[in-house]
């Protein structure tokens, strides 16, 4: 009896991946656009027009000039400058906070899948449980207990991404448990773990690694939507949650206060989500061999 | 029969039907707006200035009325002398005045509410004020007879704020949801979170001269909010609004007028005295000289504010400009702190409650801490959270730094009170208040009231910034709405539709 070398555990060969990847317009579009989301805070790491937190009043609510590219806020503080730190605020959140849901969630749902029974209903149903509690909602709980802050806002997100993902592992792995070549494996006398860790995880990572795409972009706006409430980002640290909160008062006076951190958000998520649905359909073989 | 009586009531019904149309034509309610929403409605019981707002002169009335002046007239007393060394009161009371719940009101209720608020357990916050009373005495109905342990030369017009309304003492347990005053208006409905309606009380006893039937108050904190409930109609008058940054709009606009007042606010960075090492002097004067005044004017309240240096404003008996006592100077700010012994930077709590003025100062103070070597942690903490972790005067003072203004006229006995929350307490100081108390003529006073300012500054007792002005916008039609702001409150038997 041979036995068929699993096809999706055969990584795609890297020249064919860019090749197929570089012609399809989404992926191309939403890369780029995530790539210069995170160019702008890695560059905020070493250099920005103006110091971002810096206060002159004097030059408040200037319009765009050689000196503030984009003017500045209601503070005299630099917007280009704002928005660049900004970026680097959010992509924290959004990494830690997705490593954290990635981490407990993939655990969670491989060990549901592995073991099944009791185990599985118990992580699921904590699973469901978690789910009516949405971002904001634990955020504004963590808060009253720990105070706002970046890092309540970061475990509240993380906490937030960690049902999703469970499910979405378990459900993915469930499926690969199924299939004939880890019959054969547990024929061979694999214990669950290696299977889990040989066989499982690498048939399901194409599907985590879109996912995490998505999640990064939900996290992205669960950080802008708290910091904009005032439970994340506290100030003066810069992010484009609070300077849509600024803005919000001089909607009135300036209205492209708010357009800009609004923009920046809106280019952080739509990058990221056509970023997702490029690789969703670089990385599916199934969708890959309709084509 | 039945269906004859029905006939009968029908017509009744259609003859009465124009009586309330006609009415109405003529515009008697009004919708007023404020930023926050108090948390009961007894003004006796606790410190916001929202209660008042509400329920001063409006469902409670006090002996004497303060004016949009500052003077100082007859409410529910007639009339009242002061004995020459300003230490005996009294007062003779307005005859055949009732409470809502149709008790009346006499000498008996006068003297229950001031030993209530000066009672031990009581949370008034004029509370010292009520506790420097020796005794007060009711010779006979319409006669109260106050004696102080110092002469207080300001008793006519501290009993005129809404710490000293009158309540009945049946009624005096339940005001915080059911208030029984003696005012013009009652409580007709309080949609928490979002409204609460006042409606004339047809028992006043000159209820001919109120003309609005019904003044319904709106709760709205968001500046942006505000002026667009202004603008779309939906709000007839906004005393105190947040519309520095909107207000060109609103004066263009010819169905608003549009008032700039004064006030007898002082808005100040409060520093915790009790805490190391801002208990040191130095340290607190390297605060102050870090602390750009005219920035923090036009960054926090775009440009509304006039410095202060001192717990006075300008305008107040004996006001003195201290400004210049500890003026901006970052680089000595920086000295003052090395030679205190400070390793820098030193971290400090900042805790700033909900307002604008203070969540946009705290900013901008932040920012010009960090110029010399401090720190400032902000904190966003709710009104609730700042009056019980910063405020309350048996609280923990769990505080470095703040910023708050202080909307109440002559309150620098405050400064004297042992657990007020910046934690001052100079036997130096507290003497000189005395003194100031116990001299009753003006100049004598005037000067004294010099030396507290400059003492207050030299000491820097808290980073002293501005007097805010209070901008009040309504509909143009609408007329009685006060300008000037001695303390706050809205007198609703002064508004009228033109």
């Amino acid at each position: 009896m041979t036995i068929d070398a699993p096809l999706a555990t055969r990584p795609l060969p890297a020249r064919t991946f860019w090749r197929r990847a570089l012609r399809h317009r989404s992926f191309v579009l939403g890369g780029a656009l995530s790539l210069l989301v995170l160019a702008a805070a890695l560059l905020s790491l070493v250099w920005t027009p103006w110091p971002p937190t810096e206060i002159d009043i004097a030059s408040k609510l200037r319009p765009p000039s050689a000196a503030h590219w984009l003017g500045t806020d209601s503070f005299g503080r630099d917007i280009v400058s704002l928005l660049l730190a900004g970026a680097r605020s959010t992509i924290m959140v959004g990494i830690i906070a997705v490593s954290i849901g990635l981490t407990f969630g993939v655990c969670l749902g491989l060990i549901a899948s592995a073991k099944r029974g009791w185990t599985e209903e118990i992580i699921m149903r904590f699973a469901d449980f978690s789910f009516a509690f949405p971002a904001v909602l634990s955020a504004i709980m963590l808060a009253a207990v720990a105070g706002p802050g970046m890092v309540t806002s970061i475990v509240a997100i993380g906490i937030f991404q960690i049902p999703t993902l469970t499910r979405l592992t378990r459900g993915s792995a469930n499926a690969i448990w199924a299939r004939e070549f880890v019959l054969a494996a547990r024929a061979a006398g694999k214990g669950r773990f290696r299977i889990t860790i040989e066989h499982v995880l690498p048939n399901i990572l194409s599907i985590l690694i879109v996912q995490v795409t998505i999640q990064f972009a939900l996290a992205i706006l669960a950080e802008a939507a708290l910091s904009y409430l005032g439970l994340g980002t506290q100030p003066p640290q810069p992010s484009w949650g609070r300077m849509l909160n600024d803005a919000q008062t001089l909607l009135f006076q300036s209205p492209m206060l708010a357009v800009y951190p609004g923009a920046a958000i809106a280019i952080a998520v739509l990058g990221l989500n056509l970023l997702g649905d490029g690789l969703r359909d670089l990385l599916d073989p199934r969708l890959a061999r309709e084509r | 029969m039945l269906r004859k009586l029905s006939i009968v009531a029908f017509a009744a019904m259609l003859a009465a039907a124009p009586l309330p149309v006609l009415a109405q034509s003529k515009k008697d309610s009004v919708v007023m707006a404020m930023a926050l929403e108090p948390p009961g409605l007894d003004p006796t019981n606790a410190a916001a200035a929202a209660i008042a707002e509400v329920t001063l002169y409006n469902i409670y009335e006090t002996l004497t009325k303060i004016n949009e002046d500052g003077s100082v007239s007859p409410l529910l007393a007639e009339s009242w002398t002061a004995s020459p060394d300003l230490k005996t009161y009294t007062f003779k009371l307005h005859k055949g005045v009732k409470f809502h719940n149709g008790e009346p009101f006499d000498s008996a209720a006068v003297k229950f509410s001031f030993e209530r608020n000066g009672a031990p357990t009581s949370t008034n916050k004029d509370k010292s004020l009520y506790q420097a009373f020796e005794k007060v005495e009711a010779p006979d109905a319409d006669t109260v007879v106050i004696t102080l342990k110092y002469g207080e030369p300001n008793l006519p017009f501290l009993l005129g704020q809404a710490s000293g309304s009158i309540v009945e003492p049946k009624s005096a347990a339940t005001n915080v949801t059911q208030p029984v005053g003696t005012g013009p208006y009652q409580l007709s409905a309080w949609a928490k979170g979002s409204s609460i309606t006042l409606s004339k009380w047809a028992g006043y006893r000159n209820a001919s001269a109120i003309k609005l039937s019904k003044v319904t108050i709106r709760f709205i904190s968001d500046p942006a909010a505000q002026a667009a409930a202004l603008l779309s109609g939906d709000v007839d008058a906004f005393p105190r609004v947040a519309a520095q940054r909107t207000l060109a709009q609103f004066k263009a606009d010819p169905r608003f007028n549009v008032m700039v007042g004064g006030s007898r606010a002082k808005t100040i960075v409060g520093i915790n005295e009790k805490k190391k090492p801002l208990d040191d002097v130095r340290v607190r004067r390297a605060i102050l000289a870090a602390i750009d005044r005219k920035a923090m004017i036009d960054g926090a309240v775009d440009g509304f504010g006039t410095p202060i240096g001192s717990f006075y404003v300008p305008g107040a008996l004996g006001y003195v400009d201290t400004t210049g006592i500890n003026p901006y100077d970052p680089e000595k700010a920086k000295k003052l702190l090395a030679e205190a012994g400070v390793t820098t930077p030193l971290e400090l709590s900042l805790k700033l409650p909900p307002p604008s003025y203070a969540r946009q100062g705290g900013e901008i103070l932040a920012a010009q801490l960090a110029k010399v070597g401090i720190v400032a942690k902000i904190e966003n903490v709710e009104w609730a959270q700042w009056l019980s972790q910063v405020f309350a005067a048996n609280g923990p003072h769990n505080y470095d730094l703040t910023i708050v203004s202080h909307v109440e006229p002559f309150d620098l006995v405050k400064i004297t009170e042992p657990d007020y929350y910046l934690g001052y307490n100079n036997e130096a100081f507290n003497a000189l208040y005395k003194q100031i108390v116990a001299t009753p003529d003006e100049a004598g006073r005037a000067k004294l009231l010099g030396d507290a300012q400059r003492m207050l500054a030299t000491d820097a007792v808290a980073g002293f910034l501005y007097q805010p002005q209070l901008i009040t916008i309504t509909n143009k039609k609408l007329k009685g709405v006060w300008k000037e702001v001695p303390q706050f409150e809205n007198d609703f038997s002064t508004w009228y539709w033109e």
